[in-house]
């Protein structure tokens, strides 16, 4: 059985139909790399299956649990936005320990894991930063740490790099999919970049082949 | 040049000073001239000594900060939900009921205080609850309005964020929302505090001996007990509280204030889950029938007489013998012509002032800001110190004017200017400077450039703060508490005695005056909210957007 599966999603804002009977599967510890252009329905999808977004048909799927009318919160489903949204109130510790604080864990550890992640994010030591002062890379990852920091049984990232310039983009990029695969993380990413594509995702589809509307 | 008139172009230094001399001397006279006599008769070492050392100073003192602070917190309680269906989705009547509750917000104070006197049980009449409860009705549009309108811009994704790792409504709100909009909460608090720690009007007719403010003590020490030291101590009290909230609620949101991308455009959306549908619904239908039903429940009551219903309450208006021998010792339709000549004089004295000191105001630059500061000082000072300064300053020849018939609409339009000019600057510093240039290099000299560019920009939002004048003074209340005398009533005046008085007849007349007061100010913030646009213009202007018309 997959491990997230979108069957048959639609959803309408006004009148136009942004997604019609979009349909995906995505293997367990599988990559899959969403392509199209803007506007055909990318970031919609991720926030249908966030929860973040009703769809007006279809079901979404992980594993035997139809999840479709799950809340947000209850989903266990991660998503690294493309403007972050990291909160401007917190330090970086505290943003990249926020879902452990949610879930209960104490202080001590959640900071100990906290860490832990920003280490791997080649972050060290940035656990007391002010998060509007950090660069746009440095920004991003904290964005990364804090998702996966979690356990989330998928990720879902939105043009994770975009807007940074090309060598750091590469370099992350690299980062990203290493991590994913260490971690064996089942993650759908979101992007426009064919090349991104081949270096993060272990497979590509476009959204026309998996999406009915226009 | 970027900011300004280039130097040879500006208006000649002569025309700008010819303009700010009218609103100079009336801020001098009418104002400054009171405020530093207020001042004198408080700073003498044993009334201030005597005043403070009495027990009953420290009881109102301590009710007036209290039921200040139960205000504004209840307030902001009850407030936050509309806020956040206002902010975050779209309903049929979203725009209604921000208009409603705006329309509650602008309404005069006695008939606030008049609806709730109608709508709650006689059991809760004259106590500090009815007071509480006004006061929350009356200020919900400040949350609404202020933390409603910093929460729509708020990303909603930063909400989505949180819930994504894991963090329920509840927790979003807690540990997301809230700290985030602590900038906009602390400036409604502010805001809502120092209306409430001022109020006048609504405890005057909702209030008894017990619920005592610092305002009605004033009141009461100058025009009951004739203790003018004592009335000018509290003043002087009350004010240095009111620079105290001020200056902590410029430095709470100077420090709260976050960099939050906030976004340029609103993301309202339609509640999609039953029971989100569930909760805007309740929501907007229980904050609309906390507003609609004190002044539904004002109306009925004009209806009831001590036999059951009745329009003998309006048919009897006119008559000051409302039974053989039965006198009322005031002419309620007098008090309504008494009102719409005050309001005719007070919006053409502050229409006036207003617009050549935002003509002065918006050429002078610099100096200008001292001008437009000044101007403003009347919005800090409650209009009971106004009023109160007033009276004991004309009081001896040669400047004896108590019975001058224009002294109330002077102290009503000293209340409204600060609206006037505020609606008119904006508009005048948005006309492009460069204009001016154009039409030097047309052959105008600066004086007909000023006059033929900027000028005609003045009207409209002119007619917008006219609109708000007039409607200030139909409801003033606490400067004219002192300033009107016997036979020159005014509506609050006569709504206040008539509520005060025994006898249901008198009840019910007293709650026909304050209907008729409600349609007249609503009917002229509808007008004011047709000339929206100007404002929003000179919004979108100062703040360097560009403007599709």
């Amino acid at each position: 059985m997959s491990h997230l599966r979108v069957d048959q999603i639609g959803i309408r804002f006004d009148t136009t139909d942004v997604l019609r009977e979009a349909t995906l599967t995505v293997e367990r510890a599988e990559v899959v790399a969403l392509l199209g252009p803007s506007g055909s329905g990318k970031t919609t999808l991720l926030r249908v299956i966030a929860g973040i977004l009703r769809p007006d048909s279809g079901s979404v799927w992980i594993g035997a649990n139809d999840i479709t009318s799950l809340p947000t919160h209850q989903r266990g489903v991660g998503m690294v936005f493309q403007d972050n949204q990291l909160f401007p109130h917190m330090s970086t510790i505290d943003n990249v320990a926020y879902g452990l604080r949610v879930a209960g864990v104490a202080k001590a550890e959640r900071h100990e894991r906290g860490a832990a992640w920003l280490d791997r994010v080649g972050l060290a030591g940035f656990e007391g930063r002010v998060v509007t002062e950090l660069s746009g890379g440095e920004a991003k990852r904290v964005a990364l740490a804090r998702t996966l920091a979690t356990e989330p049984s998928v990720v879902l990232l939105d043009e994770p790099l975009t807007g940074l310039d090309r060598e750091l983009h590469d370099r992350l990029a690299i980062q990203l999919a290493q991590l994913l695969v260490e971690h064996s993380i089942t993650a759908v990413l979101v992007t426009h970049d064919p090349a991104e594509a081949d270096v993060v995702a272990s497979r590509s589809v476009r959204m026309d082949q998996i999406d009915g509307s226009d | 040049m970027k900011n300004g008139v280039s130097a040879a172009n500006r208006l000649p230094r002569r025309v700008v000073a010819a303009l700010a001399v009218g609103p100079i001397a009336g801020l001098a006279v009418f104002y400054l001239w009171p405020f530093a006599t207020l001042l004198a008769r408080a700073i003498n070492g044993s009334t201030v000594a005597d005043t403070l050392s009495r027990g009953a100073t420290w009881d109102v003192a301590w009710f007036t900060v209290w039921q200040a602070v139960a205000s504004t917190v209840i307030t902001m309680l009850v407030g936050l939900a509309p806020a956040y269906i206002v902010a975050r989705f779209e309903f049929p009547g979203r725009q209604l009921l921000v208009g409603v509750l705006t329309a509650i917000f602008v309404l005069p104070t006695v008939v606030m205080g008049a609806a709730f006197l109608a709508l709650l049980p006689d059991s809760l009449d004259r106590t500090v609850w009815a007071v509480i409860a006004a006061h929350v009705a009356f200020n919900l549009a400040v949350v609404v309005r202020t933390v409603g309108a910093f929460w729509e811009h708020l990303p909603i994704d930063m909400e989505s964020a949180a819930a994504t790792l894991g963090a329920s409504r509840w927790r979003v709100f807690v540990d997301i929302s809230l700290p985030l909009l602590r900038p906009s909460l602390s400036a409604a608090g502010a805001i809502i505090f120092l209306f409430t720690f001022t109020s006048f009007g609504v405890i005057r007719i909702l209030g008894s001996a017990g619920t005592r403010t610092l305002e009605i003590e004033v009141w009461r020490r100058a025009t009951q007990l004739g203790d003018i030291g004592g009335a000018a101590v509290l003043s002087v009290l009350q004010l240095a509280v009111l620079a105290v909230v001020v200056g902590w609620s410029t430095r709470a949101q100077r420090r709260h204030a976050r960099a939050v991308d906030l976004r340029p455009e609103q993301d309202r959306r339609r509640a999609k889950s039953p029971g989100e549908r569930r909760f805007v619904t309740l929501v907007a239908i229980g904050t609309a029938a906390l507003c609609i039903a004190p002044l539904a429940a004002m109306a009925i009551r004009s209806f009831r007489s001590s036999s059951g219903w009745s329009t003998t309450a309006w048919t009897t208006l006119g008559k000051a013998e409302v039974r053989p021998g039965i006198r009322l010792g005031l002419d309620p339709v007098e008090a309504l012509v008494n009102s719409i000549q005050n309001a005719a004089w007070a919006t053409s004295f502050a229409v006036v002032l207003g617009a050549v000191a935002s003509l002065a105001i918006a050429a002078a630059g610099r100096g200008g800001r001292l001008l437009d500061v000044g101007l403003m000082l009347p919005i800090g000072t409650s209009a009971v110190t106004i009023g109160f300064g007033m009276l004991i300053t004309f009081d001896t020849p040669p400047v004896d004017w108590r019975a001058e018939w224009w002294l109330v609409p002077v102290g009503h339009a000293l209340v409204a200017l600060p609206f006037v000019v505020r609606t008119t600057v904006g508009v005048l510093r948005s006309v492009d400077p460069s204009l001016q240039d154009a039409a030097a290099t047309l052959g105008a000299s600066p004086t007909r450039a000023w006059w033929n560019v900027v000028v005609p920009f003045l009207w409209r939002p002119l007619a917008v703060g006219a609109a708000l004048a007039a409607a200030i003074s139909l409801g003033e209340f606490g400067a004219t508490s002192f300033l009107s005398r016997s036979g020159g009533e005014t509506l609050p005046i006569a709504i206040d005695e008539l509520l005060g008085r025994t006898g249901s007849l008198l009840q019910a007349q007293g709650y026909a005056l304050a209907t008729i007061l409600t349609v007249a100010t609503v009917s002229l913030v509808i007008g004011v909210s047709r000339f929206h646009d100007v404002t929003g213009l000179a919004h979108r202007r100062a703040n360097g957007q560009t403007v599709d018309r």
